[in-house]
């Protein structure tokens, strides 16, 4: 059975600018150890998906339609206490900004004790030993004594790294990770990204990673979704995805990102800009940035037709179709 | 090409003085000390003119601190700046403030660059009816053309900064530093803050602007794919000290110092498959107290007794110059 499964989720903003369909249809699923990269630019939705399944999203924010199967379990039908008992348990999460789980007047050893001990009977010894191996397993030196430490005594890098390893406290099945080496150097997201590679392979965690990059889910991602205007627009195997992409905006996003052997060759870019969600075209939501826009994409948005084993695109003109026809 | 800017060993040291409590402790027989932080030490290098120059290096190395010297923003604390021949460190001379108005900077954060209460119409145009390059009667034409030039419609003029999105108003903040008819940009992380969409037509603007108007640029950027896209020579730093200099093309297919091999390796790339991420050590160690001899040894896979020991001189073959032992008679 998958880890997760969601279908058709639906989380909707109700502002004074009227209704902003956030998340509008999104459907993956996710099977042990398996690493999904969620792919978008700022305002399609990714975030908010993830804030969804952990039934993190504020007002005026709602879940207002779709399934999120935990284990086969509807997360949605759960009680508020049997959600906090999933959350930081069995789901769990790592935020962009590592201060959004740290508490900065705590010190690090109270806040992971205490994170062990609201889900499990076990003495504050054993939790504190458990802590401690979770911050050796994220690599922090000298774990024992960096519990004693306050968050603010932390580097950026190690700051997220005790994030992470609050994360894996309980040794969840799922782990959902927005954006968490955005705002790091290379050399510590490297760091970062080999350590959840070889914990998602030994635990069999499974994993989500929004993020904006998509060199980055490049070489972690067993699967990819591009998310555009709340909604998957093409979703595959890693490379599948990055090497015959379908979607004319996974094309424009990998022609955008500078890369080897195009040096001082213009970018071929997205003309426009994402548009405004609380008043999204009628039909497809890209067609007034895409180059193979026709009459149909301005009248009916596409659905999702299947393409391959486990490769699916919201598209009317996918380059794959024009390349058998050719 | 000569050379248009050159830095001659330029540094820049941030103190902190203790206040009267603490001289008076340390009276008493406290152990303070003045903490000296040497953001930026002996920088030596030079822009051609139509050049692009990138400089790379993680937080803290000290690369917006050279930015803002280079602008006239910070003074230096030691050393000679020079822009077509003029010291335009020195603060009094009027040439050097002719020359620093040649020089103008784009910033990473447009928001926080760009008056919140003004009009669009002033942002731009305010600059250049100071410095009399246009009047007060034409500047509206002038900002229309200066738009027209970033790619933003006219009826931007009438806009404040927050109706805009980022890119946008990264634009602004373009067509701003443009409007003083200036010869080098230093461009200080102006494309991190943005989507990859809205970053490539950002960059194939700067790319149009260098062809059209004929600029140079200093691009600074902790992203070495965009550098490796825009630049003609990169400059990588490590902890306040430049430690290669080398053109694009041979510093990404054979990097000489260990830090520039360490970062290069890390850099997360399309179509390199499922990759073990490899990773160098530890983390850029605190600039308030620096490891001695190379800054990068206690990180450095191939340090040596000698790393511990001396500061690495900086050897120059042809356009490619590193600073590392390794280069220079051993580590040994």
């Amino acid at each position: 059975m998958s880890v997760l499964d969601v279908r058709d989720l639906q989380t909707h903003f109700f502002t004074d600018a009227g209704v902003v369909k956030a998340v509008d249809g999104v459907s993956f699923t996710l099977g042990e150890g398996e690493v999904l990269g969620l792919v978008g630019e700022s305002g399609s939705g990714k975030s908010v998906t993830g804030f969804s399944i952990l039934r993190l999203v504020d007002p005026p924010g709602r879940v207002v339609g779709g399934q999120i199967l935990f284990r086969g379990q509807d997360l949605a039908q759960l009680s508020d206490r049997e959600m906090r008992g999933l959350r930081g348990n069995r789901i769990a999460m790592i935020f962009q900004d590592p201060m959004m789980t740290l508490n900065p007047v705590l010190r690090i050893e109270t806040q992971m004790v205490e994170a062990v001990r609201a889900h499990e009977r076990v003495s504050a010894a054993a939790a504190r030993d458990r802590a401690v191996k979770a911050l050796a397993k994220v690599g922090i030196p000298s774990p024992e004594e960096r519990l004693e430490a306050y968050p603010h005594q932390f580097s950026g890098g190690m700051r997220q790294r005790v994030a992470i390893a609050i994360a894996l406290l309980n040794g969840p099945d799922l782990i959902v990770a927005d954006e968490p080496t955005t705002a790091l150097d290379v050399t510590i997201q490297s760091q970062i990204l080999a350590e959840v590679q070889e914990l998602a392979r030994e635990t069999g965690t499974a994993l989500i990673w929004i993020t904006h990059d998509l060199a980055v889910v490049a070489g972690l991602a067993d699967r990819i979704s591009v998310m555009y205007a709340g909604r998957i627009v093409e979703s595959g195997p890693t490379d599948a995805v990055l090497t015959a992409p379908g979607h004319p905006y996974t094309e424009g996003l990998l022609g955008s990102i500078p890369g080897h052997g195009r040096r001082g060759e213009r970018l071929t870019q997205i003309p426009g800009m994402a548009p405004d969600m609380t008043r999204l075209p009628e039909g497809c939501a890209f067609a007034p940035r895409c180059p193979r826009t026709s009459d149909t994409c301005r009248i009916t948005a596409p659905g999702i037709t299947e393409i391959g084993p486990g490769r699916g695109l919201r598209c009317h003109h996918p380059s794959l179709a024009e390349e058998g026809t050719a | 090409m000569s050379a248009m800017l050159e830095l001659h060993g330029v540094s820049r040291r941030f103190e902190k003085k203790l206040d009267g409590v603490e001289r008076l402790a340390r009276r008493l027989g406290a152990d303070l000390r003045e903490t000296c932080v040497n953001a930026v030490d002996a920088a030596s290098f030079t822009v051609a003119r139509g050049e692009v120059v990138g400089l790379v290096g993680e937080s803290g190395c000290g690369k917006s601190t050279l930015g803002r010297m280079v602008a006239g923003l910070l003074p230096v604390s030691e050393g000679e700046i020079r822009f077509e021949g003029v010291d335009v460190t020195d603060a009094h001379s009027a040439q050097a403030r002719d020359k620093r108005l040649r020089i103008q900077m784009i910033f990473q954060d447009p928001m926080s660059s760009l008056n919140p209460r003004l009009k669009v119409a002033e942002i731009v145009g305010e600059a250049a009816v100071y410095h009399g390059l246009t009047t007060r009667r034409e500047v509206a034409g002038y900002v229309d053309a200066l738009l027209e030039k970033v790619g933003l419609d006219r009826a931007f003029a009438q806009r404040y900064p927050h109706q805009m999105s980022g890119g946008q108003r990264q634009r602004i903040g373009i067509a701003r530093a443009l409007a003083v008819q200036p010869e080098f940009l230093i461009c200080d992380e102006s494309i991190a803050a943005l989507d990859v969409s809205i970053q490539a037509q950002v960059i194939n603007l700067f790319q149009d602007l260098r062809r059209d108007l004929d600029l140079t640029y200093l691009f600074i950027s902790h992203d070495l794919g965009v550098v490796e896209h825009i630049a003609d020579r990169v400059v990588v730093m490590y902890l306040g000290r430049i430690v290669e200099i080398a053109p694009t093309d041979a510093l990404f297919e054979g990097p000489r110092h260990p830090y520039t091999q360490a970062l290069l390796d890390q850099v997360p790339r399309l179509g390199a498959g499922r990759q073990a991420f490899r990773t160098v050590k530890g983390e850029i160690p605190s600039p308030l107290n620096p490891p001695p001899g190379c800054h990068f040894h206690p990180r450095c896979p191939m340090a040596g007794p000698r790393c511990r020991r001396e500061v690495p001189r900086t050897i120059t073959e042809g356009a490619h110059s590193t600073a590392c032992h390794l280069h220079d008679g051993g580590v040994e």
